[in-house]
């Protein structure tokens, strides 16, 4: 789960990571009232889960309350590359003495904890490692060692960050590796991590993903799928429970199996069709399911054909196709249904839907077949919209 | 020949009382996996259709002489399990759990790395391994497998394994073993480990790979054939279309910025050699036709 800015950085203030004062506003009203608290001048903030928000107008300045008003008005609603700004982060504005950049995350490859700290902030990350790779200093951790001081004093020598700094910036640092582990995040990064001009550093953004797997002992976390940046179509599935990404394309896909999800969407595109989503029903998909998922595609305008696909394993085919017949009784379908079934108990699946066979549902013996009616019902290749 | 179980691997069952672990540990010893024993704390002394309960794996250990662990309990109890069974010697185990977060994943991997180099585990969240005619212990539906040979799988996709070993036993092509090591970020058992078990084994004579979008392992195993493969492999990637930041179902399954991608993984194995299939069904195809070139 990403976190918008604002939800990052109240996070980090769990952790006692210093932040900039400011405060959350959905209306320009609350703007105004909340630029009064944290003190002018303000920087009022689009909060979308996109970059380029600066760019985009998103990001601006305000030396008193007609000005935080009139650019609260004007960004919130904006569109910002198909986000719209629906909330504000308006917090009192930092001078800034230099700009540094520092993170932890998991590499995947050594197994290990990894933090990289840079005195190369307030830019692209990834531009700086191809540019500059030398500029950013990384350090490995062992998770049952955890970050030692003098390992983070080690990174902050080794970035070159400037003396008056390198205090507050391995206090930060430790206090960033806890918010990373005990806070449970996959991602922890400061980007700007700013020196100002008294000497003190503290978080300027905060860009936090959090592991949804974790989330059994974060009863804290609660509040913050309130305002997720989910279309309708993922909200909806979201509360019906089912493993959902919504996408562009005129092909709604259902699949058991994130990996068999996966490669469906892959064989979509193969025959010249695109994918309306990505959905996993798991493993035991019941008639309950089989409708929800359904019932969500059947939000979805672009989709033009739905594609099943189900390879039964412990997914018993016959269960599946029970469901589907349930389904079509609870669900006026908007569009047909090309699908594939195999795997175990596949004839007695195939028995059950025999009846029900018809131009609006359609039983295919491979995927690659399946997938090749479904384009074709979905009007053929270049059927994106 | 298979890598890691055969028929002298004998199984303890860690939650073997619990719904799931009753369920699957059933459905194994059916297939003929010498399942020894269940250990479920508390609950000693007890048996699950014949097969006796204890309250430690150390205990199992010594009254059944078990050297696989089957955990199939809860995530919150998971890495503790898994600890537990390598403290007690457990040479090879096998964690299906799902949703064990992902600190608790790198500090239990770290834990045996450090303190039981001897063990090894397989998954978390990972339907298992099979080798066809001599044990299962996971998931996998035994019926769609074929004993004999001569190709070993390894994936990280649960239904594409079930997918891949359906269409080589339906076209008369065995498998000495079929691993699947989970779609989780820090998978106690990786692709090279598979592909050196695999290289090393006198049975198996091709090795169809399955993998997906998301960090550098298929990269990395690219490498190892180059350097250290003689036989050939048939690969497959999944999640060419998926979009960069979205998670694809399984918890590694995320094409970060430009890293992660089916396209560089295909490339990367494509240059080490690898006959790269295109998606699952000509996968299979092409696996079948490798097997016919080499009889």
């Amino acid at each position: 789960m990403d976190l918008f800015e604002y939800q990052g950085k109240q996070y980090f203030a769990r952790y006692g990571i210093p932040v900039s004062p400011g405060g959350v506003a959905d209306t320009a009203d609350e703007a105004v009232a909340e630029a009064d608290r944290a003190g002018y001048p303000v920087v009022v903030k689009a909060q979308v889960q996109v970059g380029g928000r600066g760019k985009a107008g998103g990001i601006k300045l305000a030396g008193d309350a007609a000005e935080v008003r009139r650019h609260a008005e004007a960004i919130l609603g904006m569109d910002i590359k198909g986000h719209v700004v629906r909330r504000l982060w308006i917090e009192h504005a930092s001078d800034i003495a230099r700009e540094y950049y520092a993170s932890f995350t998991l590499d995947r490859s050594a197994k290990l904890h990894l933090g990289m700290v840079s005195s190369r902030g307030g830019v692209d990350i990834e531009q700086v490692a191809a540019e500059e790779p030398d500029a950013i200093a990384r350090h490995h951790i062992d998770p049952v060692e955890g970050l030692t001081a003098e390992a983070a004093a080690s990174l902050v020598g080794r970035a070159g960050l400037d003396k008056e700094a390198r205090e507050g910036a391995i206090e930060l640092l430790v206090k960033l590796y806890r918010c990373f582990v005990e806070g449970d995040a996959e991602l922890v990064e400061v980007n700007p991590m700013i020196l100002t001009p008294d000497g003190r550093v503290h978080a300027l953004d905060a860009k936090v993903t959090l592991d949804e797997s974790a989330a059994f002992r974060h009863p804290e976390w609660a509040e913050l799928t309130n305002f997720q940046d989910l279309d309708d179509r993922e909200r909806l599935a979201r509360e019906k429970g089912l493993n959902y990404i919504g996408l562009s394309g005129t092909v709604g896909i259902i699949a058991n199996g994130a990996g068999l999800a996966m490669s469906t969407l892959d064989v979509v595109n193969q025959v010249g069709g695109s994918a309306a989503n990505f959905l996993d029903v798991g493993g035991g998909a019941n008639a309950d399911v089989m409708a929800n998922a359904l019932e969500v595609i059947n939000t979805d305008d672009n989709v033009r054909s739905i594609l099943v696909n189900i390879f039964g394993g412990i997914t018993r085919v016959d269960e599946v196709a029970k469901g589907i017949v349930e389904a079509l009784g609870r669900v006026k379908l908007r569009a047909p249904i090309a699908m594939r079934l195999d795997g175990t108990n596949v004839a007695e699946g195939r028995a059950l839907l025999a009846d029900h066979q018809s131009d609006r549902l359609i039983s295919l013996p491979t995927m690659l077949e399946a997938a090749r009616k479904a384009v074709e019902l979905a009007g053929g290749a270049g059927g994106t919209r | 020949m298979s890598i890691f179980v055969d028929e002298h691997t004998k199984v303890a069952i860690q939650g073997l009382t619990g719904g799931q672990g009753r369920f699957h540990g059933l459905r194994n010893r059916d297939y003929g996996t010498k399942v020894v024993a269940g250990v479920t704390p508390g609950k000693g002394g007890q048996d699950v259709e014949g097969i006796p309960v204890f309250d430690t794996v150390a205990e199992a250990v010594a009254a059944t002489g078990a050297n696989a662990s089957f955990v199939s309990v809860p995530p919150r109890a998971a890495p503790a399990a898994t600890l537990e069974a390598a403290a007690a010697g457990i040479p090879f185990i096998v964690c299906i759990t799902e949703f064990i977060p992902a600190q608790d994943e790198a500090l239990l991997y770290n834990q045996l790395r450090r303190d039981h180099p001897a063990s090894r585990l397989l998954g978390p969240n990972c339907p298992g391994i099979i080798s066809p005619g001599k044990c299962n212990i996971g998931i996998t539906s035994g019926d769609i497998a074929l004993p004999g040979g001569p190709v070993g799988i390894v994936s990280r996709s649960g239904t594409l394994t079930y997918q891949a070993l359906n269409e080589l036993s339906l076209q008369g092509v065995g498998q000495t073993t079929c691993v699947g090591i989970g779609g989780d970020p820090v998978p106690g058992t990786g692709f090279i480990d598979c592909l050196a078990a695999f290289e090393a084994d006198p049975e198996t004579r091709a090795v169809m790979m399955i993998g997906e979008i998301g960090g550098t392992e298929e990269e990395r195993a690219a490498e190892f054939m180059a350097k250290d493969m003689s036989k050939p492999v048939v690969a497959y990637i999944a999640g060419v279309t998926a979009p960069s930041g979205k998670r694809m179902g399984h918890a590694g399954a995320i094409i970060s910025g430009s890293s992660g991608t089916a396209r560089a993984k295909m490339d990367a194995l494509d240059a080490a050699g690898a006959i790269v299939a295109q998606n699952p069904t000509e996968a299979g195809e092409l696996m079948v036709e490798v097997v016919h070139k080499l009889a």
